[in-house]
């Protein structure tokens, strides 16, 4: 029993620390940008995808939330670093998240039906969990610009939404 | 005679504006950064909650088994209550955000 739960947890915390464990140093604010950036599209290709693959309405109803959301939110990030005249830098953190969710969507894209519906769910509460666990511990205390940090602070709020809002929809599926 | 009139006239006058329902008022409350202000309303049946929307996302405001109002974006939305009773409501795309109405009959 505590083997198994230590063994969960120890994959819990490969799974969820890997793409911001290269980030040893603290992030830049272009590199926050990009992070925060590439963090919002990758969650509106997975909405893509869900939006097309999914015949459930709750979980077609989600995917479409977080492409709005996301949709907004990186708008606003795109106006504020063109207003600080600041140009988003790629950066090792940004790469990870993007190869891990170019694996997800492949490991998705062989799923139909409530097996899709099932992981693409678990995948948002994972992924929120990981990128608000980003934002509150590294990107939004790295960040120096004060209006940067507080659009990633009113970020974290909309997110931790999303993570409950997902959690909420894992449950109603099982 | 006269004055007995006047007192009958101005006790009518007082029964009727005891009767007559209080007048309905409009509650606003703000949205901005997610978060419902005041989060505790205290109204009472026939008014209207007005929620103003000041984030660039759109909220709800929802009770569970109740009533749901949509809010857009930099947009306002109300609700005129219809029935008695205290009731907690949320943001159902942000479960985070929560707000409390006590609505007197």
């Amino acid at each position: 029993m505590f083997t198994r739960y230590t063994a969960a947890l120890a994959a819990l915390l490969l799974v969820s620390a890997a793409p911001f464990a290269q980030a040893a140093d603290k992030p830049t604010d272009p590199q926050i940008a990009h992070i925060a950036y590439t963090a919002g599209v990758l969650d509106i290709e997975a909405a893509k995808q869900a939006i097309k693959t999914s015949k459930n309405k709750e979980v077609v109803a989600f995917a479409k939330d977080m492409e709005r959301d996301h949709e907004a939110v990186n708008k606003q990030a795109l106006d504020l670093v063109k207003k600080l005249k600041v140009k988003p830098e790629d950066n090792a953190t940004s790469q990870a998240l993007t190869k891990a969710a170019e694996e997800e969507r492949a490991k998705l894209a062989k799923l139909k039906g409530a097996a899709f519906d099932k992981a693409y769910i678990e995948n948002e509460v994972a992924y929120h969990k990981q990128v608000n666990g980003a934002l509150e511990t590294l990107l939004i205390p790295s960040a120096s610009n004060a209006e940067l940090k507080s659009l990633l602070e009113t970020g974290l709020k909309i997110f931790q939404g999303h993570e409950q809002h997902a959690e909420h929809v894992a449950g109603m599926l099982k | 005679m006269k004055s007995g009139a006047l007192i009958r006239l101005s006790w009518l006058a007082v029964l009727a504006l005891a009767a007559a329902p209080a007048q309905a008022a409009t509650i606003e409350v703000t949205i901005d950064k997610l978060v419902f202000s005041p989060a505790t309303i205290e109204a009472k049946v026939g008014d209207t909650i007005e929620w103003v929307n000041r984030d660039l996302i759109a909220h709800t405001a929802t009770v569970k088994g109740g009533w749901e109002v949509m809010i857009p974006p930099k947009k306002s939305a109300s609700l005129t209550l219809k029935t008695a009773g205290a009731v907690d409501y949320f943001c159902r795309f942000h479960p985070n955000m929560k707000g409390h109405v006590n609505v007197a009959p």
